[in-house]
């Protein structure tokens, strides 16, 4: 038993520096127990602030613990866990090293007691996780990762003016509950929605995560996103505005899946669709609805870890990403085939899975508040999960058609990995007091009532039904789909390259006319320089120059 | 599964799962069960929140026909954002200049 000594954080972190200058035989064991030692961190610390010190003059609480924080916290270490069993064997060390700085920057930001350690953690998050897409090794990879960089350290810039307003005007740096009254509190909400892939900044998200490794995937898919909604539920807990920002990246995560042919593209584009459902959540705003966008949070990073994971291990045996050009994967990886069915009934919310105990508290949150429409479009978008994640991935990926391909089954750790974090998918499911209990406000929830479960059957059933019915509306197409990327990845760079080559043109016309003007002056000068400077020039025009100097010369001294 | 059976799939028999006669079936087990959800409305009561999500059958209902709804504003939405998915891919951009003095210079 040791005490509680430095932050949690900080044992992920000196554990990634290990991993750097350890023997490469040392690599996975540091890697494997960092996160397992934090977790025990996490779990040894309790409310209130712990742990405070001065940074650039400034008072700040490194750690605070509430029940809501540990458990974010709780579900970062257990992900970094599961990210480093899926990987350690196949990823570069580096982006092992990365990856669990990303992670301990996650952990850091789940316990920052005011808004600059958040901010710190906040960066460190970006910086790492930008490391981590450029490990995909490619071209693509490389130029996804400075656009998301550009992103994310515009939204970071962002935040940081929100923060500075709010020390201006209030003297505080606490994290509390804001209301949007001010220009300082909107830069913080525009800084922190950044992250949650809001709309209209959402394409960042579908744009970089499937740029990188099949083992970096199942990292992004956890951080960035969910320590922007644990940082909604502290900040802006019950603010209105939030339940139509949701239900806006729910529908568009559900119809830009529906579009897209990359397999990780469609899951991460339901990344989106899933942090809406959280972020609606906190714009209801009861006891219920916030205890669900954690219970949420915490279910969706696990399964969607493990849907990545699948993706990921398909990805590493086969190395093609289009479902069109895959499929009937499940005669030669049966257990990748399982386990992303898991995956995906989990993402579904089907009955006995995480996402039922978890994502049933958002929609009831909705009923209890008499939201009829949010209800209504929740429940059409519960359906719509089930089309675009739960069918539509294992599908493609697994079934569809024989595409020829015979992948042998994926590395024994990234099998154990899958089949942990599938059993933490049912287990959830099944025992739904586990995750309860972590919750922040005392649970007094049912999921499992018998009408529950029957009309939750009967909707993703029937939505079911009508993806074999609409299966010929569905044929995968070679295309991807414009987003609002389209502005920076192809508008901007069209306009500034006109801009550029126009200026470029002019630049070149003047100084070719400004060269002609000089020569033939010069020119003419020379040849015909006899008229003006020789003995044989008129006395008037050595007169007028003389005079003409004179002048420049009366000029010059008034002037200087 | 036996390695042998492994072998032949690994050659392209067909397996179980794919044959007609299992799709068939599964065809049929699902309609059953499908069927069964809203029977069983019958012994069990469902509160409504609102007022029409007490119907027999509404989930199954709306469920379908809002997935329908999204598959056709998706299939909408396809013919005006789909670009082919080489769309981004572009050769690296150098300054006309520089492009000039490697003669690549071939857009303008």
């Amino acid at each position: 038993m040791f005490e509680f000594a430095m932050p949690p954080a900080f044992i992920l972190i000196t554990g990634a520096l290990l991993v750097a200058v350890a023997r490469p035989a040392m690599r996975p064991v540091i890697a494997l127990l960092a996160p397992l030692m934090t977790l025990y961190a996490i779990w040894q610390i309790p409310d209130g602030v712990q742990l405070t010190t001065t940074f650039l003059g400034y008072q700040i609480e490194l750690v605070e613990g509430s029940a809501l924080r540990r458990m974010f916290a709780t579900v970062f270490a257990l992900m970094a866990f599961g990210g480093v069993l899926f990987a350690f064997r196949q990823s570069k060390w580096y982006e092992l090293s990365a990856a669990m700085i990303y992670a301990a920057g996650a952990i850091g930001v789940s316990f920052a007691g005011d808004l600059i350690t958040l901010f710190i953690f906040w960066e460190l998050m970006a910086l790492f996780s930008t490391v981590v897409v450029w490990c995909g090794g490619t071209e693509s990879a490389r130029a996804a990762g400075i656009r998301y960089a550009i992103v994310h350290l515009t939204g970071g810039l962002i935040l940081k003016i929100g923060i500075e307003g709010i020390y201006v005007a209030t003297g505080s740096l606490e994290i509390q509950a804001l209301t949007l009254d001010s220009f300082a509190a909107w830069m913080i909400f525009i800084g922190v929605l950044i992250n949650a892939a809001a709309p209209p900044i959402s394409a960042w998200l579908a744009d970089a995560y499937p740029e990188s490794s099949p083992m970096g995937g199942v990292f992004l898919s956890a951080f960035t996103t969910k320590t922007s909604v644990l940082a909604l539920i502290l900040l802006f807990p019950g603010q209105p505005l939030l339940v139509w920002i949701g239900l806006f990246m729910i529908f568009y995560g559900i119809i830009f899946a529906l579009l897209e042919n990359d397999m990780r593209r469609i899951l991460s584009y339901s990344i989106v669709n899933q942090v809406g459902f959280m972020v609606t959540a906190i714009g209801i705003g009861s006891e219920l609805a916030l205890n669900g966008a954690a219970a949420h949070a915490f279910s969706h990073i696990i399964y969607k870890a493990l849907l990545f994971m699948s993706a990921g291990a398909v990805l590493y045996q086969t190395g093609v990403r289009k479902c069109s050009e895959l499929g009937g994967l499940f005669r030669t990886m049966p257990l990748t085939t399982v386990c992303g069915i898991i995956g995906a009934l989990a993402i579904s919310a089907f009955p006995f899975t995480s996402g039922f105990v978890s994502k049933s508290m958002i929609s009831s949150a909705a009923g209890y508040e008499h939201l009829e429409i949010v209800w209504f479009l929740l429940i059409a978008a519960s359906a719509g999960v089930f089309l675009h994640a739960g069918i539509k991935f294992p599908w493609f990926v697994f079934f569809q058609k024989d595409s020829g391909l015979r992948p042998p089954e994926a590395p024994w750790n990234m099998r154990i990995a899958m089949v942990l974090f599938a059993a933490a998918c049912i287990v959830i499911g099944l025992f739904p007091n586990l995750l309860y209990g972590l919750l922040p406000y005392p649970v007094d929830y049912e999921p499992y009532t018998a009408e529950h479960v029957v009309t939750q059957l009967q909707l993703l059933l029937f939505a079911g039904l009508a993806f074999f019915v609409l299966l010929p509306l569905m044929k995968r197409t070679e295309t991807i789909s414009l987003d609002v990327d389209w502005i920076y990845r192809r508008a901007i760079p069209v306009v500034a390259g006109k801009i550029d080559r126009g200026l470029n043109t002019a630049n070149e016309d003047a100084s070719k006319r400004l060269l002609g003007l000089g020569t033939s002056l010069m020119k003419g000068l020379k040849e015909s320089s006899y008229r003006y400077f020789s003995s044989r020039a008129p006395m008037g025009h050595t007169a007028l120059w003389m005079a003409a100097v004179l002048a420049l010369f009366l000029v010059m001294t008034l002037i200087i | 599964m036996t390695p042998e059976r492994e072998e032949a799939i690994r050659e392209g028999a067909s397996h179980w799962l794919v044959q007609p006669r299992t799709i068939r079936l599964l065809w049929w087990i699902s309609g059953l069960v499908l069927a069964l959800t809203i029977v069983a409305q019958i012994w069990i009561t469902v509160h409504a929140y609102f007022s029409i999500d007490s119907w027999p059958g509404f989930y199954a209902g709306f469920g379908f026909l809002s997935c329908v709804a999204m598959v056709l504003f998706a299939k909408v939405l396809g013919w005006v954002l789909k670009r082919p998915d080489d769309y981004y891919v572009e050769p690296t951009q150098l300054a006309p200049n520089v492009l000039e003095k490697n003669g690549q210079r071939d857009d303008v």
